[in-house]
């Protein structure tokens, strides 16, 4: 592995996504949108929204991460591109990170932006602290955005890969605590919940909105999201095949 | 002679029933033109993707100088250009060549250098900062050739680089790759387009995944008693039938 090379590759990333503004403003400006949209959604019950802000700020990013790296990586399978770097003098791992930094100055910017809407504009409270929130946001998207990475790998066409979205998250989202306290869930849901990365990330956000300073449960939710973060982009490099 | 390309006994089952290559072996020299010449299915790209090493084969061995195909040491060595347009639409001429030359290891001072020298080569200077995806077709092909020459390894293996180009730019790359091979380089082209072959040094005809002939298209023609390596194809492959 080479960190000339790595660079060069999530600078690449970068320039491709410079050329389409549009899906950059996609991706910075929709989770700040959809939570404005929710705020008046709930204006009878702004309690509720305080609560549920935070979460929500855990996994638009992650979402739409999820579903912009599958398609990008889809797509450089399908053009051609992937095959022709796997004859180069260059790791899969330039590759896989190459993108993994590049889609994180992207999901930093959408979290900053997002992060601002929601304590600035909508004057939601986070007891936590901002950076924390911040951070929390960050790593959600980069899970989004390594499971993007590993789940292109099954999709042969762009329909599939956008349909991995509702397949592959909705069922963590459902039981991640967001509808229902997990406690609260059938025993088998709770047992799924658990091993489960989404819950982790929802459940760093509660952290950062319920308790002033850092806590121990942050802790450890953030080392999960990470953890499962590291070994989806392992586990995308291996997907990635020098010969077929 | 010294072999550049040493294939024994090489087969490719594709998906478990599809047999894409049956029993292959054939050396192939080095400093040469070498032009894989068959009708589209016949496995031509299933040959130049065993060389260079995208291919796992069922059976048998590929040495290339001296390594086995795929292995990490032959990949500063070759380059391959794939039938598809192999670059990113969404970035400009430059932007592509700038990172595949980083990508094969030019070093960060020479790139800049690098990627003006192959512009001017393939004639895509005056589009410099285009969006590849805003381009002409014969222009997407040339960028995707451009990127196979940098850094001019030593081997090159090319699926169909001039399809889609016009004559006067065809007749222009066909004098570099002459150039680059009496250089030393290899170079692997393939097409269906035979007025091409003639201009090879040694030609392989592929037909259903087997090896119909191999020899320079003068001799092919001799031996056919055919006036074009298009007649003596088709006399072969009726033969074959």
């Amino acid at each position: 592995m080479s960190l000339h090379k790595t660079l060069a590759t999530a600078q690449r990333v970068l320039q491709q996504l410079s050329h389409d503004p549009r899906t950059l403003a996609l991706v910075l400006l929709v989770p700040a949108i959809l939570l404005t949209i929710l705020k008046f959604v709930f204006q009878g019950n702004i309690f509720l929204f305080d609560n549920l802000a935070p979460m929500i700020l855990g996994i638009f990013p992650l979402i739409m991460m999820f579903i912009i790296t599958s398609v990008a990586t889809l797509r450089e399978r399908t053009i051609g591109t992937l095959d022709r770097l796997m004859t180069y003098p260059m790791s899969k791992l330039d590759f896989i990170f190459g993108y993994a930094i590049a889609f994180a100055v992207l999901a930093l910017l959408q979290a900053i932006i997002a992060s601002g809407v929601v304590l600035g504009f909508l004057g939601v409270t986070v007891l936590g602290g901002t950076l924390p929130l911040i951070l929390s946001a960050v790593v959600a998207a980069l899970l989004g955005t390594a499971l993007g990475l590993f789940m292109s790998a099954f999709a042969t066409s762009e329909f599939q890969a956008v349909q991995f979205m509702p397949a592959f998250i909705f069922p963590q989202l459902l039981t991640c605590g967001l509808f229902v306290a997990r406690d609260h869930m059938a025993k088998v849901l709770q047992w799924f919940a658990d091993v489960m990365p989404l819950t982790y990330g929802v459940d760093a956000m509660k952290q950062v909105t319920a308790y002033a300073g850092w806590t121990g449960v942050l802790s450890r939710d953030l080392l999960v999201v990470i953890g499962y973060g590291i070994v989806a982009l392992i586990l995308g490099s291996i997907t990635i095949r020098r010969q077929e | 002679m010294e072999a550049a390309i040493k294939i024994k006994n090489v087969s490719v089952v594709l998906g478990g029933h599809f047999t894409a290559l049956d029993d292959v072996s054939v050396e192939l020299p080095e400093g040469q033109i070498v032009g894989f010449i068959g009708p589209s299915g016949a496995g031509k790209t299933t040959l130049i993707r065993a060389i260079v090493g995208r291919q796992k084969i069922t059976a048998g061995s590929i040495m290339i100088f001296g390594q086995p195909a795929g292995s990490a040491r032959l990949r500063p060595q070759l380059s391959y250009m794939t039938q598809a347009v192999s670059a990113y639409a969404d970035l400009t001429v430059q932007q592509n060549l700038h990172y595949f030359a980083t990508m094969f290891g030019i070093k960060r001072k020479d790139v800049g250098s690098v990627v003006t020298e192959i512009l001017q080569v393939v004639g895509l200077t005056p589009q410099t900062k285009q969006l590849v995806g805003k381009l002409s077709g014969g222009q997407k092909q040339r960028v995707s050739l451009a990127i196979a020459l940098i850094g001019y390894p030593k081997l090159m293996v090319l699926d169909e680089p001039t399809v889609g180009l016009d004559p006067v730019l065809r007749d222009e790359l066909w004098k570099l790759f002459r150039k680059l091979a009496s250089g030393g380089t290899t170079i692997i082209v393939s097409s269906h387009v035979m007025d091409e072959a003639e201009r090879c040094d040694d030609l392989l005809l592929i037909r259903e995944g087997k090896i119909l002939a191999h020899d320079a298209p003068e001799a092919l023609c001799a031996k056919t008693h055919s006036k074009t390596v298009e007649e003596s194809f088709l006399k072969l492959v009726g033969a074959a039938k």
